[in-house]
């Protein structure tokens, strides 16, 4: 034991992005309990608030501040800490972590690295370093080299012969890489991978290959044990991140299984990692062939996946080993036997990635070694096919399984099984149905034929019921037993849900619930780590709770639903806890706090469909459902459960479809005289058309009972608008589209509040700085707010408190509104936590959650008031967006909602918060050379006096031909660059590439999505090399005026509790 | 084909037949390993057991088919199945790998053993981890058969060789007595330089030559084999190299006077964790046993050489002064772990 260690840093990951999602809040709070069962005192840096690693009740101190070399060593002096941990915030804090070490900055300071020695980590980063340590020790890996140039480059590939695989150092996700088939592509990937690294890797292609990774740990003492391995069912060529993956490997012999465990230790033990980390192989599907294809010497996403795959608490136990303990001193805390084991499954476990793709425009939905995916779903079984069900209906996406899903419409099926998108699972099912062979889908996928053989059962079960043949009880029992959902054999046999749901009663057909305890029973375990299955006899867990609230979490984080969301669920069964009753957590996302078994009195690892959810409860019998902590998901659920007599906790289920209906809501509305948009429901275009040029454009489209806009559009004129009626069409069907009025130049601000009885208990308001028609999720937030009229504040509170009175609520809420010339409009009211729920907790220091969830448990909660002006400083909340990682996507925001995750940071003004924020998500400070093509008329008027004052301060002003001109006439001094299509120097496009431009402000023409190509490939470019963006006209304006007023040392370095009041 | 699983306790668990169409009984016995079915089934060890998988997914990669001559590439642990049934969770209705020449299915109907599939694993391995031992039989087209205790029998004379066999090549000898030997035990001295002369338990060997002696492995209570006494401390007295794994490190302990005596839970795994206490050092190790020897009789000439992490029960010796060395545990793993294969160049190093 290293005793001398009182204090700790931890870098958290800022931001979710694409690559680096929630998987670090797991890892991170766990190493902070670690630490802190240790009794040393845990320092966190990390501007993501949302978070659980940031709640108050974990790290003795926190900063939400940018997880960046100039911060932190700011903050490492003021703390002066004895040592710090680098592998539990993902890329971001190894990075930054690495460049601390590089200027000698840990040593200046005398902080110790805890756990994975800097040199080791460099030896997995840098590709070269970690070949030549694999050949000391005699391991193999693809023919390769690092190379520092496009020249190079070419010349290896030529070597070795196309296609070749390019990789980046020091990069995740994939970011970049792929495989290049011949020389031009590879020209251009190189091209753009050397704008942000200064080294590639050119190997060679192992394309359909076995994909397989163990997570190792490794302590001080050399002692090593592999905790878990997964096989990706798709083959090399697809991120881990982007195949789907089970635990533990299907397809491995014994000898092939302890092969690579072994080789995995071998090279752990010569690195000399200490703590967790994850090897990656290619297994030559005809031999025992291998590579290594790489070592990640941190906590990763296979490790969060590993943890709940397993139960076995990975992060936890690497925290430890930083501090210096021997993996035989530690014990598993389910058995209470040693840590130093290899957990037993005796279940299998399929994750699979969520992609959001639909919502971008022009972006490929090609998958391959870079990962698109936003976020992923872990599902529990006996056997793969209930399982692989189970998985895909957990994404949330609309797919009810493999089969009886919408038709799949595919232009040619040996296109899309050749060429993997996040839609080639569906390819799989249709090649089957269509009656193709097992080897022929194999030749096109390389797929396991074990992986398609089950597929294929699957689908037969389904073909059977086509041809008529009666769902008996046998074929029910089959087919549940192959991860069937009542709905999906409601569709196949035309019967509805609940007759089947019926059948079941009858015949006694029931899942079981299993527990996870990683020694497949060989000892008694304790906990209440649950999955069910119709592959059993008996429950594990036969505990009946009528104290218990059942808290639905939020399942896969995607676009518009993420860490927040945990949060809320976490903080919600802490409290019910802390009140002496049961809490129960149903999720299926490995990559939450929430899926932590302890955290909860019992987790099921499930489902959160109507279905699963109706079992649990059956078997449990609680006090009733928490429904308003885990976002939209079990919101939708709330009408159906009530309907058939399951209790539901909180504000009652009528006025929350009174809410959500939109018909009903307004009608509510009306009654109380509060403005809204106009708006109609239609359901056909000529009444659309009608409407709209009523009201006059533009005009905003919206399906109803929909988080994150999903399909909303604006349309300015009747041909736009009869291209989304279809476009929207396809989203639900249930619910008719409506129209409404679209305001312009409109204020947007959140109202988040709890009320008992209708009567609000606390609440707060948030501004926009972006006018309304920007996603609320994509905004940039400012609490308290600086730019809103007072009357505007008090007619909010006076119609939020109608509102609710009238739906009488319990519970936590949100209400949207826009606000122009001093008259408020509601856009919507969900009757349930909101994106913005932490974000207002933790700047107000006042727990939202907790109140909410104690109103839901029935307890009287005081008036609680708080004195917004006495509040000496603001916080702002910037939206983090991932277009990077999004080939071709427009980096536009709207009313569609496209960022992926968020951060906060508190500051003595707006301006300072606000530039801490942007620079959190990846903004350059200072601003030494900026572009601008500031579009209509109106805002270049705007931005001027923003553009005169950065000239002033000697910023170098760059601008397109319009926006140049303008500037010129009011005699401010610029360079005009030349417009893409022009194709004339010196042209944007170049100047980005060279890197000489800090920042793009590029503002669009209108929210019209046909924007101009100019536009478009000013934004792409900027985004491909990783320059930071700005297509807003309200940010541009609150950018410009900051910059003058802020410097380096104006960025103050406090801590949360520092501004505590 | 309906099958069905009765305890002796009067359980009884409905599945599947398949494999060879017949009943059998015998003791039941679980192993938590998630890899190495053709491995767990042909090792002599499990002899007269029905052996429970608790991994639903089993027969995925299929059984290779075992031609080898050279022992230190058989795939098979012995010749044939030596567990009297086989249950399972899921048995996959296709199998997938290269090395692959049949079914798990084909391979028990060849062997004539049967199996039940469709088992609630985890139920049963819940009720047998609590029984001490639980005798068994798999009832296939209600063809009834009696219970079977194993334990009555004198289990090594059935799994031992009926006559010596030579294996490798070197210029030392070792003599192993055969209790239901591995193969990959022999292969792991083979590989080591040593040519290993593998005879019956009780086969009179005064005319053969030897340098080492090897105790295997196999399957039963060891104190039923405490006639095997005088010969081992007649090699002890030899003070030649000597080597014993699992039951073979048992019969030592007991010649030299300690006790063994029946585990609350058995070791049924391949994720057991010991620790060496002369290095230190921890290893994940594969185990299949439910008697273990009691380290307060070790006796003073030896050391307690490894230790169980989680019931800190003996798992291996070393003698003080004699070349002389044991492992509970299976250092040649097949199946599971390789972490332990030291212990074999260890004994290499008492030459
Ligand atoms: N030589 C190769 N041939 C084919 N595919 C490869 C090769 N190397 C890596 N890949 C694929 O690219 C993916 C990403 O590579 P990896 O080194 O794991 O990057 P990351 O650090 O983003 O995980 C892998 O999951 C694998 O599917
Ligand atoms: N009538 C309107 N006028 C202007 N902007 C609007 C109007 N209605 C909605 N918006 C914009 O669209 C965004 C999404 O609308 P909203 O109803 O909140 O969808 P979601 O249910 O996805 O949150 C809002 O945040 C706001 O910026
Ligand atoms: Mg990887
Ligand atoms: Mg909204």
């Amino acid at each position: 034991m290293t005793k001398k260690i009182k204090k700790v840093v931890i870098l958290g990951s800022a931001a979710i992005k694409i690559g680096e999602a929630g998987e670090f809040d797991y890892s991170g709070s766990q190493a902070i309990k670690a630490l802190k069962e240790e009794g040393v005192k845990t320092i966190l840096i990390n501007p993501n608030i949302a978070t659980i690693q940031t709640s108050d009740y974990l790290a003795d101190k926190v900063y939400l501040l940018p997880v960046t070399v100039e911060f932190v060593e700011k903050i490492l002096k003021k703390e002066n800490p004895d040592g710090i941990l680098l592998s539990f915030g993902g890329q971001t804090a190894l990075n930054c972590g690495l460049e601390l070490y590089d200027q000698g900055i840990l040593k200046k300071h005398g902080i110790k690295v805890l756990g994975t020695p800097v040199e080791t980590i460099r030896n997995t980063e840098d590709r070269e370093k970690f070949n030549n340590s694999l050949n000391e020790i005699q391991v193999k890996y693809p023919k390769s080299k690092a190379v520092g140039s496009v020249e190079e480059a070419h010349a290896f590939a030529e070597e070795i012969g196309y296609p070749v695989m390019l990789r980046i150092a020091y990069a995740l996700g994939g970011l970049g890489s792929g495989v290049c088939r011949n020389k031009k592509q590879l020209i251009d990937r190189a091209g753009k991978a050397f704008s942000y690294t200064t080294q590639i890797l050119i190997e060679e292609w192992l394309g359909g290959w076995k994909e397989v990774e163990y997570e190792v740990v490794r302590d001080k003492y050399d002692n090593c044990i592999t905790v878990c391995n997964m096989e990706n069912v798709d083959p090399l060529g697809i991120h881990t991140g982007e195949s789907i993956v089970v635990a533990p490997s299907q397809t491995l012999s014994n000898s092939e299984y302890h092969k690579l465990r072994e080789i995995g230790i071998r090279v752990i033990r010569h690195l000399g990692v200490v703590g967790e980390c994850n090897i990656q192989y290619a297994l030559d599907p005809f031999s025992e062939d291998y590579r290594v294809i790489e070592v990640n010497a941190r906590l990763s996403r296979s490790s969060a996946l590993a943890s709940k795959a397993t139960g076995y608490p990975l992060a936890f136990i690497a925290a430890k080993l930083g501090m210096g303990y021997g993996l035989h001193e530690l014990s598993n805390a389910i058995t209470e036997t040693s840590a130093f084991f290899e957990p037993a499954l005796d279940y299998i476990v399929v994750k699979m990635p969520r992609w959001d793709l639909k919502k971008f425009r022009n972006v490929s939905r090609r998958i391959g070694s870079a990962m698109k995916s936003v976020g992923e779903v872990m599902a529990i079984g006996r056997n793969f096919e209930e399982t692989l069900q189970k998985a895909i209906r957990m994404l949330g996406t609309g797919a009810k399984g493999l089969v009886a899903n919408e038709k799949f419409v595919t232009a040619s099926l040996e296109d899309s099984l050749t060429k993997p998108s996040d839609e080639r699972l569906f390819a799989v099912v249709d090649a089957f149905k269509q009656g193709y062979s097992i080897d022929w889908v194999y030749d096109l996928t390389k797929i396991d034929v074990w992986f398609l053989n089950k597929i294929k059962n699957v689908v037969d079960v389904c073909l059977r019921l086509n041809d008529g043949e009666t769902l008996d009880e046998e074929l029910l029992l089959t087919a549940k037993k192959m991860g069937y959902s009542d709905e999906q054999l409601a569709v196949v046999t035309q019967k509805d849900e609940e007759e089947i749901y019926k059948m079941r009663q009858e015949a006694n057909i029931h899942p079981f619930i299993k527990q996870i305890d990683t020694v497949a029973a060989e000892y008694p375990a304790k906990t209440n780590y649950l999955y069910l299955t119709y592959e059993g006899i008996e429950d594990d867990y036969t505990e009946k709770h009528r104290d218990a609230a059942i808290i639905l979490g939020g399942g896969p984080y995607r676009i518009g639903s993420s860490v927040e969301f945990d949060w809320c669920c976490v903080i919600a069964g802490k409290t019910v806890r802390e009140s002496g009753k049961t809490a129960i957590m149903i999720n299926c996302n490995p990559e939450t706090v929430s899926t932590d078994y302890d955290e909860f009195d019992a987790l099921f690892f499930e489902e959160l469909t109507f279905e699963t959810v109706r079992e649990i409860y059956n078997k449990v019998d609680p006090e009733g459902f928490i429904l308003s902590m885990g976002g939209q998901i079990p919101n939708n659920l709330a009408v159906r459960l009530h309907e058939n007599g399951l209790r539901i906790l909180g504000t009652e289920t009528k006025y929350i479809d009174r809410a959500e209906n939109r018909s009903h809501f307004s009608a509510m509305l009306d009654d109380l005289e509060i403005k809204q948009p106009k708006w109609k429901a239609l359901t056909d275009t000529a009444s659309a058309l009608k409407f709209s040029s009523n009201v006059g454009y533009p005009v905003l489209i919206r399906p109803s009972y929909v988080l994150s806009g999903a399909a909303m559009a604006v349309a300015t004129g009747d041909t736009e608008l009869k291209k989304f009626l279809q476009a929207a069409a396809d989203v639900s069907k249930e619910y008719p589209v409506v129209i409404s009025k679209f305001y312009e130049n409109a204020k947007e601000l959140e109202f988040d509040a709890v009320a008992q009885d209708g009567k609000i208990i606390c609440y707060a308001i948030s501004e926009h700085v972006e006018n309304a028609g920007v996603h609320s999720g994509d905004a940039t937030l400012v609490l308290p707010p600086q730019r809103t009229y007072f009357e505007t504040e008090r007619q909010i509170r006076k119609t939020s408190a109608k509102i609710a009175k009238n739906l009488n609520i319990n519970g936590p809420f949100n209400i949207q509104y826009i606000a122009k010339n001093n008259e408020v409009r509601v856009i919507e009211c969900n009757l349930r936590a909101s994106r913005s729920f932490p974000f207002v907790s933790k700047t107000l220091n006042k727990n939202f959650i907790e109140i909410a969830t104690k109103v839901i448990l029935g307890k009287k909660q005081e008036k609680i008031r708080i004195p917004l002006y006495d509040y000496e400083y603001v916080a702002v909340k910037a939206p983090q967006f991932s277009f990077t990682r999004l080939r071709g996507a427009d980096p536009a925001t709207g009313v569609e909602m496209s960022s992926t995750g968020e951060v906060a940071c508190l500051g003595d003004n707006f301006h300072e918060a606000f530039i801490k924020a942007l620079i959190s998500v990846g903004f350059k400070f200072p601003v030494k050379s900026i572009l601008i093509s500031s579009g209509p008329v109106e805002s270049k008027a705007e931005l001027l006096d923003g553009i005169k004052a950065l000239s002033d301060m000697g910023t170098s002003i760059y601008a397109t031909g319009g926006t140049s001109d303008f500037l010129k006439k009011h005699d401010v001094p610029n360079k005009m660059l030349y417009w893409p299509l022009d194709e004339k120097q010196p042209g944007v496009v170049e100047y980005l590439k060279k890197g000489s431009i800090d920042l793009v402000i590029n503002i669009p023409k209108n929210y019209n999505e046909d924007e101009l190509t100019n536009d478009y490939t000013i934004r792409r470019t900027a985004v491909d090399y990783a320059v930071p963006l700005i297509t807003n006209r309200q940010v541009a304006m609150r950018l410009f005026e900051a910059l003058p007023k802020t410097t380096i040392d104006s960025l103050k370095i406090k801590s949360w509790d520092e501004y505590k009041v | 084909m309906n099958a069905k699983l009765i305890l002796e306790n009067g359980m009884s668990f409905e599945g599947k037949a398949f494999g060879a169409p017949v009943s059998t009984s015998g003791e039941v016995v679980f192993n938590t390993g998630m890899v190495g079915y053709p491995e767990a089934l042909t090792d002599p060890s499990y002899y007269g057991q029905i052996l429970t998988f608790t991994y639903p997914l089993i027969g995925n990669y299929g059984v290779p088919q075992e031609t080898e001559e050279d022992i230190t590439k058989r795939r098979w642990e012995s010749p044939r199945i030596q567990a009297f049934g086989f249950i399972i969770s899921n048995l996959s209705d296709v199998h997938s790998h290269w090395d692959a020449d049949m079914s798990l299915d084909e391979w028990l109907k060849k062997e004539g053993i049967p199996g039940i599939t469709g088992i609630d694993t985890r139920a049963l391995t819940k009720v047998l981890r609590e029984s001490g031992t639980m005798l068994g039989k798999i009832v296939v087209n209600d063809q009834d058969v009696d219970f079977y205790d194993p334990n009555k029998d004198l289990l090594i004379e059935k799994v031992t060789v009926k006559e010596p066999i030579e294996h490798g090549e070197g210029d030392k000898n070792i003599l192993l007595l055969d209790f239901g030997c591995k193969n990959s035990i022999i292969a792991n001295v083979v590989k080591r330089g040593f040519k290993v002369i593998q005879v019956p338990y009780n086969y009179d060997y005064s005319n053969i030559k030897y340098d080492g002696i090897v105790l295997s492995s196999g399957p039963g209570d060891p104190a039923q084999y405490i006639f095997m006494k005088d010969k081992i401390n007649a090699f002890m007295k030899e003070r030649k190299p000597m080597l014993g794994i699992c039951l073979g490190h048992q019969l030592l302990a007991l010649s030299s006077g300690a006790k063994t005596y029946k585990l609350g839970y058995g070791h049924r795994s391949q994720n057991q964790p010991v620790i060496d206490r002369l290095s230190s050092r921890a290893y994940v190790t594969t185990q299949n046993h439910g008697y273990a020897v009691d380290t307060k009789t070790i006796p003073s000439g030896w050391i307690s050489w490894f230790e169980n992490l989680n019931d800190g029960t003996n798992e291996g010796l070393w003698h003080k002064n004699l070349p002389i060395l044991s492992t509970q545990f299976h250092p040649e793993a097949m199946p599971g772990p390789v972490d332990t294969g030291f212990v074999f160049d260890e004994f290499k190093r008492c030459f």
